[in-house]
């Protein structure tokens, strides 16, 4: 145990989410710990209080209901250290999404409008405070838009690029922007999917190393490492070619 | 998909599913008898049913801990790796621990685990106070010594076939460091062996390492290794400042060590190179971290594959007190005889027996492990028949191959056990690969 300032997790009942805060929570910060239906998440407080002898907070946070922002962060117990956003929705099967433009919505907004915008509101407070971590979990899906999940993959690819004009903004500003990009982890979110296990890590494996990012001031994760080696040859496809292939 | 326990054989397709609450046990259940499966750290089949395995990982929520009395309340998924984490910083440690900390709370009560202090304290289970348990109908019943007693006594050492844990209180141990007063004392046969046992019951742990591949008169030749809780007033100066000593090494990154050593028989040799290091610890006092003295094997990660794709298998048995001495010279000539040295070969000490079905009674306990082959599970069966012979048992946690005939030879309350099952209406709801083999 370190000790150490507050991390925020929005989204936090995520497989990782949850698995960030624990990993935070035992070099001694304090937790908060924001999601829809907070009071649920009362055994995951419990379970982290006892765990780690660290106090932890629970928040009502719905990435959708932009206008709440800024309330909702003006209501927290401090203004955080760290902030991570793990929100995500990656929705039903991308082809009922084509003919869903609602649920197509849904997965645009929770995967880029929602996280952006909270994280804007908590960059300028760490901005006019001149320190702060911000953690954004994004995804490979980003790194190139394909058939089978761009509408997801589009909006991480914002998410990303939000990102890092934040990071660029802010360098200088005593604030650092931590961009997360895991390939396949086995979560809530891919239950059921039969993810190649060479390719795909697990939520508490995951938490390790984007703490250990964030300690050492690391800009870029992709996890496993790998997908940093699959996604340079990917978004290297000309796309005369990428075009026809289905990957 | 395929699943196998610890030692990688046997092999299975398993309908394997992560629950994430009760109310998705309960469904499970409809799908017919199911079998909970904690960290996989039993070495058979014990956590493996074909159709309907569920996996605890997500129970893994720590509920309650009291700080004057040590007692933790947690879900049945919690690894005692993490207990141990959380809680040696302020002063607890498990009371009864196996030869791994990456097993589940589930898991140990389960197969009602000993630990190299079985001859004073017993099995795990005399520090459980409660467990919640969901039976076949979805009901989940609070079990302990005053509430639905009989669930509570089968359950420990129950191996999953009485239900479901959920939840359990469990009574951890105070101590005062994290590090163990080890001392180490050469046996040069089998009767030094036992003597030293005979001589050392008042330490709170003792374990011997055999070497198995020691012939003739030096059959039984071991390493008696004895080990207290170091208390501070104990510790070297260069310790006070850190009692509880660094957390566990980190996954994969400890280098092969003394047990290590034994797990290559090609090389120098368990003996010979743990006797180097004797000499030069002989110095004084040796002061052991918990994590290798209790898991000197899980700094090395995944060494259950060094024997291959073929996987292995243990043998486990315990041996009662007066016959312990004939059986125990009998397996170790066999085994010797077979040219077939185990990797990795123990011998304890056990106490007084406790539970309905739990493994251990007063006696002795050799456990040995072998890379699978039709010569070494022939080898397993003569094994089983020298056990028979001289009125021993074995251990469920380690099986993977025995036959329901051996073991319902070997043990009446097998035959009571599965009587129960049936009885109480267990064995529509839970079943698995072992059970279905060893007629339980
Ligand atoms: C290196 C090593 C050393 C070991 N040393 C020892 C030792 O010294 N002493 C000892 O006693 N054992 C020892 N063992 C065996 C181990 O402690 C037991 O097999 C233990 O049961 C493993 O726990 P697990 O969580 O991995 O359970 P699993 O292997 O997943 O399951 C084991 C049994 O427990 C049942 N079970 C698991 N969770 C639940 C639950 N929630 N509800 C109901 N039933 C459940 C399963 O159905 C199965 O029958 C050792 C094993 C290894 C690999
Ligand atoms: N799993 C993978 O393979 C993978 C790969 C790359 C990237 N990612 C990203 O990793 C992050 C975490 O995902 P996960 O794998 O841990 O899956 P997860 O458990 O399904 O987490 C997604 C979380 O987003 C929350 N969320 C969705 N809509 C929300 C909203 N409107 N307001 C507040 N919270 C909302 C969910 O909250 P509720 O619990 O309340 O529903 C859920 O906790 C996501 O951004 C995901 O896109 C995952």
């Amino acid at each position: 145990m370190s000790g150490g300032g507050a991390v925020l997790v929005l989204g936090g009942r995520s497989d990782i989410g949850l698995a960030v805060a624990h990993a935070f929570a035992a070099r001694g910060h304090p937790v908060q710990l924001a999601a829809r239906d907070p009071a649920s998440l009362d055994p995951e407080k419990r379970d982290i209080e006892l765990r780690h002898r660290v106090s932890v907070t629970l928040h009502e946070f719905d990435a959708l209901a932009v206008e709440t922002h800024e309330g909702f962060v003006g209501a927290l117990p401090e203004i955080p250290a760290i902030a991570v956003c793990a929100v995500g929705l990656l929705g039903d099967d991308q082809a009922d999404l084509e003919h869903d433009p609602a649920a197509a919505r849904a997965v645009m907004r929770t995967n880029y409008e929602g996280p952006a915008n909270v994280l804007g509101i908590l960059a300028n407070r760490f901005e006019a405070r001149g320190s702060g971590t911000l953690i954004g979990i994004s995804s490979v899906a980003g790194d190139r838009g394909r058939a089978t999940n761009y509408i997801y993959g589009s909006a991480k690819a914002g998410f990303t690029a939000y990102l890092s004009g934040l990071r660029n903004r802010l360098a200088g500003k005593g604030v650092h922007v931590l961009t997360v990009l895991p390939g396949f982890v086995a979560t809530k979110m891919t239950e059921g999917k039969d993810l190649s296990p060479r390719l795909t890590t697990d939520p508490v494996t995951l938490a390790e190393a984007v703490v250990r990012a964030s300690d050492s001031g690391r800009n870029i994760l992709y996890y496993k490492r790998i997908w940093a080696l699959v996604m340079l040859v990917i978004r290297n496809i000309p796309e005369a070619v990428f075009k026809r292939t289905r990957i | 998909m395929k699943l196998a326990g610890w030692g990688r054989y046997p092999v299975a397709d398993c309908r394997l599913r992560a629950p994430r609450d009760a109310d998705a046990i309960t469904a499970a259940l409809a799908d017919g008898p199911l079998i909970a499966r904690g960290a996989g750290r039993a070495y058979g089949d014990s956590a493996m049913s074909a159709a309907n395995t569920l996996e605890m990982r997500h129970f893994n929520r720590m509920l309650a801990f009291d700080p004057d009395t040590g007692r933790l309340e947690a879900e049945a998924g919690v690894l005692l790796a993490d207990i141990i984490a959380s809680f040696l910083p302020r002063g607890w440690f498990p009371a009864v621990t196996p030869g791994t900390k990456f097993v589940s709370l589930g898991g140990m009560i389960a197969a009602d685990v000993h630990g190299k202090n079985h001859h004073r304290d017993g099995t795990f289970g005399n520090f459980v106070d409660w467990i919640d348990v969901m039976g076949a109908e979805g009901q989940v019943r609070r079990c302990s010594r005053g509430e639905n007693p009989d669930l509570f006594a089968w359950t420990l050492g129950g191996m999953g076939l009485t239900g479901v844990i959920l939840r359990a209180a469990i009574r951890l141990r105070p101590v005062e460091s994290g590090w163990i007063r080890q001392e180490t004392r050469p046996a040069p046969d089998l009767d030094a062996a036992m003597a030293a046992f005979e001589a050392t019951g008042d330490r709170t742990y003792s374990v011997a390492w055999l070497d198995c591949l020691a012939r003739g008169r030096a059959l039984g030749r071991s390493l008696l290794m004895l080990g207290e809780h170091a208390l501070r007033a104990d510790l070297p100066a260069t310790l006070w400042r850190d009692p509880f000593g660094p957390p566990a090494t980190p996954r994969g990154r400890v280098p092969l060590d003394l047990p290590g050593i034994t797990l290559n028989r090609y090389s120098v040799g368990l003996f010979n190179a743990v006797h180097y290091r004797l000499g030069a610890r002989r110095a004084g006092p040796v002061f052991e971290h918990w994590d290798r003295f209790f898991y000197p094997l899980d700094g090395i990660l995944g060494w259950n594959r060094i024997y291959g794709r073929r996987g292995f298998v243990q043998f486990q048995c315990a041996l009662p007190e007066p016959q312990a001495h004939r059986g125990l010279e009998a397996l170790l000539r066999t085994v010797s005889d077979a040219g077939q040295g185990s990797f990795l070969a123990v011998l304890k000490k056990f106490g007084a027996e406790t539970g309905r079905f739990s493994f251990p009674m007063p006696g002795y306990t050799l456990s040995l492990d072998f890379p699978v082959s039709t010569r070494t599970l022939r080898l397993m069966d003569q094994l089983d028949q020298i056990t028979l012979d001289h009125g021993g048992r074995f251990y469920l946690a380690k099986d993977a191959r025995m036959s329901a005939a051996t073991l319902h030879a070997s043990d009446d309350r097998a035959d009571a056990f599965a009587r129960m099952r049936r009885q109480a209406g267990h064995a529509g709801g839970f079943a698995s690969m072992q059970s279905e083999r060893l007629g339980l």
